[in-house]
């Protein structure tokens, strides 16, 4: 694994190597390397298995956190490459043509977070959300707890398991009166 | 391979109309050569919450969409606003059938980003829990294969074998499908006193089941006409799609994060994974019969092999007011269907970033499956899907 690094630290700029375990490591790598690194990696250095395509939300940074995530079969060993994107029209270059399976990820990214992979294919059909017209609902901003308020109602006579309610009804009853 | 070489259905594609580069196809419907049909989500040959919505000439399919989301909880979303242990009760529920894998996986990511060790004897119990897990399930899959070509006594036989493993994890958990005894720091409790001699009971019937599934099922010639040489899985697709699990064992990949990436105390066991070659439905279908056989195997070797007691519980922070230092990992298991990942996420807060589960089936059931069924006869949809173990809850959590 130390060797991989090396090796791609050669051609690209990578950044906050973390050692996880002896067999997954995660790099941060420029947006604009990414794909290319991915290919590197892929024909180069036999991570030949695409595990997943994540993204973490850091709203306070105002970036996402795009995570490919590579596994080498042969030689038992992961690597998770993250990059930085923009939240602020968020868009990434696709990887589609790598990997059947990353076109389902990016459509699904589409609808969850609005990040764009332009040329991908299927990407602006909805995937689980048919008929959704609020802002995506996995980004940090959009609050489920706001947005089932306003949209649904508690049922009537539903009680309650909360245990400071419950406490409170059983130690004090004639308080509530 | 060369055997069935000759068995194996090429539809005539180069009828079909071309793809344009996007994926859409030009279907004209009104020229009535082409009709739309709808599998799912009400048929009793889907399995589960999910729906196919295919083109189809004649009995061929020219064109597969799957569609899902009659599911969709926003488990990922959810768990983003729960405390650790309340994200937890949530996670289990992103796979209704095979629970104890989540379980295990955000247990293990809160363990590692905590940086807490787990004594070894509750190890030894999660691999049990684990393979009771994927014992109960491939009672499922493995008879249901019969099921979608019309064989439905194999199914009867294996509900009642199930309802034998759920007894046993009702009295070591206390509940039959979800049972939250992987829990983060170690497991919920011992085995009950003569648990060992009733699930040794309950191996014995499923080992006798095995030889009558066999002559059942596998050596049905209905069964073998419809399935051998039938939904043939291209190898080079394996990697090309990310195909895991048995769907990759019988297309000859020795793929099993049980002996790939060894966790828990699976290095202790001695097995092989089944691996063939065939790659059609029938051979999908044996490699997980031959699961079935090896995961009855390694649970009589782990009650032989495990300690007779031992402390099952590492020391955790109060689960009402745990914060787990910035950081991100990815833990793995061998799910009955494939490799089952979790990539967690955590900021420093009581609550996780991200937790993202990766599912077989978000690769089996949707980019797979769509261009596996292009040239299929309608009437091997089911089939297909049973064949590949798909699972819609893995695909919108």
């Amino acid at each position: 694994m130390e060797q991989i690094l090396q090796d791609i630290g050669k051609q690209f700029k990578i950044t906050d190597i973390v050692k996880k375990r002896d067999n997954l490591n995660f790099i941060t790598c420029e947006k604009e390397q990414t794909i290319s690194l991915i290919t590197y990696l892929r024909d180069i250095k036999g991570f030949s298995h695409f595990v997943l395509l994540s993204v973490v939300d850091w709203i306070e940074d105002g970036v996402f956190q795009l995570v490919y995530f590579l596994n080498n079969p042969d030689k038992k060993i992961d690597i998770g490459i993250r990059t930085m994107i923009s939240r602020e029209n968020a868009t990434m270059t696709s990887a589609h043509h790598l990997w059947e399976q990353i076109a389902t990820y990016q459509r699904e990214l589409k609808e969850m977070y609005g990040i764009d992979f332009p040329g991908s294919p299927r990407v602006d059909e909805s995937f689980i959300l048919e008929g959704w017209d609020d802002i995506p609902p996995m980004r940090r901003e959009f609050d489920t707890k706001k947005y089932s308020e306003e949209n649904f109602f508690p049922r009537e006579g539903r009680e309650t398991n909360d245990p400071e309610e419950y406490m409170k009804k059983k130690l004090y009853p004639d308080e509530e009166k | 391979m060369k055997k069935n070489s000759k068995l194996i259905w090429t539809p005539d594609r180069s009828k079909f109309p071309e793809q344009n580069s996007d994926g859409s196809l030009d279907v004209d419907l009104a020229s009535q050569k082409y009709v739309k049909v709808w599998q799912g989500p009400n048929h009793p040959g889907v399995t589960g919450n999910m729906s196919l919505e295919l083109t189809i000439c004649g009995d061929e399919i020219v064109q597969a969409k799957t569609h899902v989301g009659y599911l969709h909880r926003g488990f990922e979303k959810l768990i983003e606003r729960r405390k650790f242990i309340q994200g937890f009760t949530t996670c289990i529920r992103m796979c209704v059938a095979e629970p104890d894998t989540n379980e295990y996986n955000f247990s293990r990511c809160v363990e590692e980003l905590s940086g807490i060790e787990v004594p070894e004897m509750a190890n030894w119990l999660r691999a049990l829990a684990l393979e009771m897990a994927r014992l109960q399930m491939l009672l499922r899959i493995v008879p249901g294969q019969g099921n979608t070509t019309g064989l439905g006594l194999g199914v009867q036989w294996g509900v009642y074998l199930r309802d034998l493993i759920l007894d046993r994890f009702e009295e070591l958990t206390g509940g039959r499908v979800y049972h939250m005894y992987i829990t983060p720091g170690g497991v919920r409790g011992l085995l009950p006193d003569g648990f060992k001699q009733r699930m040794e009971d309950a191996l014995k019937k499923i080992d006798e089941f095995i030889v009558d599934i066999t002559k059942l099922m596998y050596n049905n010639a209905v069964f073998k006409k419809r399935t051998v040489g039938v939904g043939y899985l291209d190898p080079a697709w394996i990697d090309k799609f990310g195909v895991v699990g048995p769907n990759a064992r019988a297309a000859g990949f020795k793929r099993d994060v049980r002996k790939d990436y060894p966790y828990l105390i699976y290095d202790k066991l001695d097995y092989e994974p089944f691996t063939a070659t065939d790659s059609d439905i029938y051979t999908r279908s044996l490699v997980r019969r031959e699961d079935l056989r090896t995961t009855v195997e390694l649970i009589r070797q782990i009650m032989a092999k495990m300690p007779k007691t031992g402390n099952i519980r590492a020391q955790t922070p109060n689960v009402l007011h745990w914060k787990i230092p910035k950081g991100e990992t990815y833990v793995r298991c061998e799910s009955s269907r494939g490799e089952y990942g979790y990539y967690m996420v955590t900021d420093g807060s009581e609550f996780p970033r991200r937790v993202n589960l990766r599912g077989p089936s978000y690769v089996h059931a949707v980019s797979l499956l769509e261009k596996l069924l292009v040239g299929a006869n309608i009437a091997d949809v089911s089939s297909m899907m049973v064949s590949l173990g798909t699972c819609p809850p893995e695909i919108e959590r």
